[in-house]
């Protein structure tokens, strides 16, 4: 117990013991399924499967954990999604030849650029305009969704591209084009935040605007980068997403994502509030939550109880993780520490005792 | 000590009351007596109990030893509703009503008249309309509360608590925002309310007031009360010294060192001169000019615009009117950025908000200013990281040396201690503490105070402000003195400079006026 002790309270336990649980779990549906096989030249299998169907909530989790890191929140990812994937799919099929590379170069190139525009735009109503970011992103989380459609002209883009499907449903080396992209745009994003400073200016403006000002921390510009850092995540996962299925759908694409991802970040450990954050956290939680929908399809839960099954696991996962219900229904097991360690918030400390 | 005034029973009276938190006494051995018809001022310095000693009567805390009596009846509140029901209402500094309703809606929310259980809305803006023009305003009761500023907002308060329970109405720094005219709206309506027979307690720290509303007033000092004491039989600089105390200075030797002259220190390079300097609402203008390796203190009681001046010499907030130079640049201060890179650094009092970043680490907090001043795609490398802050943990003997605790674990001292080695890694040419050794140990007070003396020495100004007279003294080449956000004085710390000298400058205004 006591060698445990420091793994068991590692805030990325609980997710990790539920994550091999699910997988664990699909045994009994499916008995081949962590057997990984190279077929045509590629990797197969589930936990394959399960991987490249996480890479756009893996991005747009990423995105919204710095986001998150500063106190804001980003509603807009699933907009963005569907506004880039649409841009993306009108742009290709426009093209005279289809396969053209360059051609599909490019019109990524404006698609991953407007996303840099969306997130900017996010950030400048939060960071400049001084917009609470729930609001500032609803903005675009609504008013996005309609320009997507109206870019598709309420239809469904399909494409016939092969180069612009190897971004979602190719492969490179063996591995999936999305899960490289996915985990080279984590790497950046762990390499710049904890390489630089850029991290500890983050966490230190969420735990604490106030001291981080009179600190000389200019926090409206680390505001507004992770917007767009936000929006440029989105934007590659709706590459993504519209690749792996050739087509663009301005009215579904991307829809709910900002729940899960935000949901991802908090299984993380990276609390709403602000502050310390997990890019590792939302990865796991990101994959977590993929492989809960991947379970309840192996499982053939049927369709109408797949969504109260995931509030089940969810919740169960929710309170696996909090402090307060783990002493209530552990604490007699361990040498509990009194609950009143912190100053309760009507005995002021010494320096407060009067005004 | 002042007799009750008119020859009748006191409606509140306090007998021995003792309140007792975990590590401080707030409240020792205190007595209060309130009679009908008086304005009795609660006075006292920060921490003196005069909140502790209200939370009690307004039943947020339960009193530990002591009774309180009210009209004669022993009594004890479980909490501020029971104390509301008895007859105690409370008007604190920031109003708490609902900007977002009508005037009416918050003079009657919670006990709106009502008729089969519908609102009467005509008879509660009528009744509304009445009650204000009782305190002789005249105000349409049907705007919205916010829109009307926070004088009469706090009328509305007092409105509302005066019809809820009239006998004693509590009015907790009520004038801090307003500005003079609507002090004396206010004290217009006080003096109404004191004729119908209604006790009023009224906390300020500005004396002008006090001696203008107040007929009595307790004073209080750690938790202690020093006496009661008739406003018209105790002189304001009497006053200034019953409410700081003189306690033995813990530093004595500090006094010993010599120090370069004021005029020596003049000759050599100002780093700062704030020239006409002002803002709306915080301090009205003033000139100061810091040289190298010179300390200089700013005394005045809270309230009078020490942290105010502070903050914006960092430009923690942004000047009105006025000029900054440094050195033979002037410079238009945009923010903190600004002053930090002409080499200001800024401890502010409030440590836990303002100061360091409680979820961070020891390490994260000390290099926050340095690196948010490098910016953030060049960090500080690890092992120079590591080399700063293990010799300021040392240098200042930071506890737990463990640069990897997070420091809202730390103790107050040790935290403080943090956020000057957070300053002093950028190598600052002025220093700006606000407070440092606010709310914590005697020990970790004389190290905070050798450390400031020792780096004047080497060359760094600094300005202290700290409401304790005798570490100012201590500690300053010159000390400049503040009241009613006015720079009044600036006085050379020569020998015949003393705290009664300080005192009467506080309490008078001037320098000479030492016979008031």
């Amino acid at each position: 117990m006591s060698r445990l002790a420091p793994i068991v309270r590692h805030r990325l336990f609980w997710p990790a013991v539920a994550l091999v649980l699910l997988l664990v779990s699909n045994l009994f549906f499916s008995a081949d399924f962590f057997a990984v096989r190279i077929k045509d030249g590629h990797l197969y299998g589930s936990l394959v499967d399960i991987l490249r169907g996480s890479t756009p909530l893996v991005l747009v989790a990423l995105g919204m954990t710095l986001v998150i890191a500063t106190a804001g929140i980003d509603l807009s990812v699933g907009s963005v999604i569907a506004i880039v994937g649409a841009v993306a799919c009108l742009r290709v099929s426009e093209l005279d030849d289809q396969n053209s590379v360059t051609g599909v170069l490019a019109a990524v190139a404006v698609a991953v650029v407007l996303s840099l525009v969306l997130g900017l735009w996010n950030g400048v109503l939060v960071a400049a305009v001084g917009i609470q970011p729930i609001i500032a992103t609803l903005i675009l989380l609504v008013g996005g969704r309609g320009i997507a459609q109206l870019i598709t002209d309420g239809q469904i883009i399909n494409v016939r591209s092969s180069p612009y499907r190897t971004i979602g449903a190719g492969y490179a080396l063996t591995i999936p084009v999305a899960v490289i992209i996915a985990a080279a745009v984590v790497a950046v994003a762990v390499l710049l935040t904890r390489r630089t400073a850029l991290g500890l200016l983050i966490e230190s403006v969420g735990s604490s605007p106030t001291a981080s000002r009179l600190a000389g921390i200019q926090a409206r510009r680390l505001t507004l980068i992770v917007y767009v850092f936000s929006g440029f995540c989105a934007g590659v996962a709706g590459l993504i997403y519209s690749s792996n299925i050739s087509s663009a759908d301005g009215n579904n694409a991307g829809a709910l994502i900002e729940l899960d991802a935000i949901l991802a970040v908090v299984i993380g450990g990276t609390a709403l509030t602000g502050g310390r954050f997990s890019i590792a956290g939302s990865v796991l939680g990101a994959v977590l939550i993929q492989t809960l929908n991947i379970t309840i399809y192996t499982a053939g839960v049927p369709g109408r109880f797949t969504l109260l099954f995931k509030a089940v696991v969810v919740v169960v996962l929710c309170l696996a993780q909090s402090p307060t219900f783990r002493t209530k229904v552990f604490g007699r097991w361990r040498r509990s520490k009194p609950p009143t360690a912190g100053p309760t918030p009507g005995a002021p400390a010494p320096a407060e005792v009067a005004a | 000590m002042g007799e009750p005034t008119p020859a009748q029973e006191p409606i509140l009276e306090m007998t021995g009351v003792g309140k007792v938190f975990p590590g401080v006494v707030a409240l020792a051995d205190v007595d209060f007596r309130l009679y009908p018809g008086e304005v009795h001022a609660l006075m006292g310095e920060n921490g003196a109990g005069k909140s502790t000693l209200i939370k009690v009567l307004t039943g947020v805390y339960d009193i530990d030893a002591g009774s309180i009596r009210l009209n004669g009846e022993d009594v004890r509140f479980s909490g501020p509703l029971q104390a509301q029901r008895a007859g105690i209402s409370t008007v604190y500094q920031e109003v708490n009503l609902c900007p977002n309703l009508s005037v009416a809606e918050n003079i009657f929310i919670g006990r709106e008249p009502r008729r089969f259980g519908a609102i009467q809305w005509r008879r509660m803006r009528r009744r509304s309309a009445e009650l204000l023009r009782g305190l002789d305003l005249d105000l349409d009761v049907t705007a919205l509360l916010g829109s009307y500023s926070i004088a009469i907002q706090q009328m509305v308060a007092i409105a509302r608590a005066v019809d809820i329970s009239a006998k004693v109405l509590i009015l907790d720094e009520p004038t801090s925002s307003l500005d003079a005219s609507e002090v004396e709206q206010l004290f217009a309506v006080m003096r109404r309310l004191k004729r119908e027979g209604l006790a009023i307690v009224f906390v300020s720290h500005f004396l002008d007031q006090v001696y203008d509303i107040a007929d009595r007033m307790t004073v209080l000092r750690n938790g202690k009360r020093v006496g009661e004491y008739r406003v018209a039989e105790l002189p304001q600089a009497q006053l200034v010294s019953a409410m700081i105390g003189k306690e033995l200075a813990v530093l004595e030797e500090l006094e010993e060192q010599e120090k370069p002259s004021t005029a020596a220190l003049e000759q050599g390079e100002p780093v700062l001169a704030a020239t006409g300097v002002a803002r709306k609402g915080a301090i009205e203008p003033f000139s100061l000019t810091i040289h190298q390796g010179e300390v200089v203190g700013l005394a005045g009681l809270l309230g009078s615009g020490r942290t105010e001046l502070a903050r914006l010499l960092f430009a923690a907030d942004k000047a009105d009117q006025g000029t900054f130079s440094f050195g033979t640049d002037t410079v238009s201060m945009r923010g903190p950025r600004t002053a930090m890179e002409h080499g200001v650094a800024f401890s502010s009092e409030n440590r836990r908000t303002e100061g360091v970043v409680g979820e961070l680490t020891v390490r994260e907090n000390i290099v926050l200013a340095l690196q948010a001043s490098r910016g953030w795609a060049r960090p500080i490398p690890r092992g120079r990281q590591d080399e700063l802050v293990d010799k300021y943990i040392k240098a200042l003997d930071i506890r737990p040396a463990n640069p990897d605790t997070q420091v809202r674990n730390l103790s107050g001292g040790n935290q403080q201690k943090v956020l000057l080695a957070r300053w002093l890694i950028t190598e600052p040419k002025l220093l700006i503490v606000d407070e440092p050794t606010r709310g914590i140990d005697v020990g970790a007070k004389a190290e905070i105070q050798r450390l400031l003396a020792q780096l004047s020495g080497d060359g760094m100004a600094v300005l202290f402000i700290s409401a304790e007279l005798e570490e100012v003294l201590r500690l300053s080449h010159k000390i400049a003195v503040l009241r009613d956000r006015r720079l009044v004085e600036q006085l050379d710390n020569t020998d015949d400079v003393d705290v009664d000298r300080i005192l009467a400058t506080i309490a008078s205004g001037s320098a000479t006026g030492e016979d008031s």
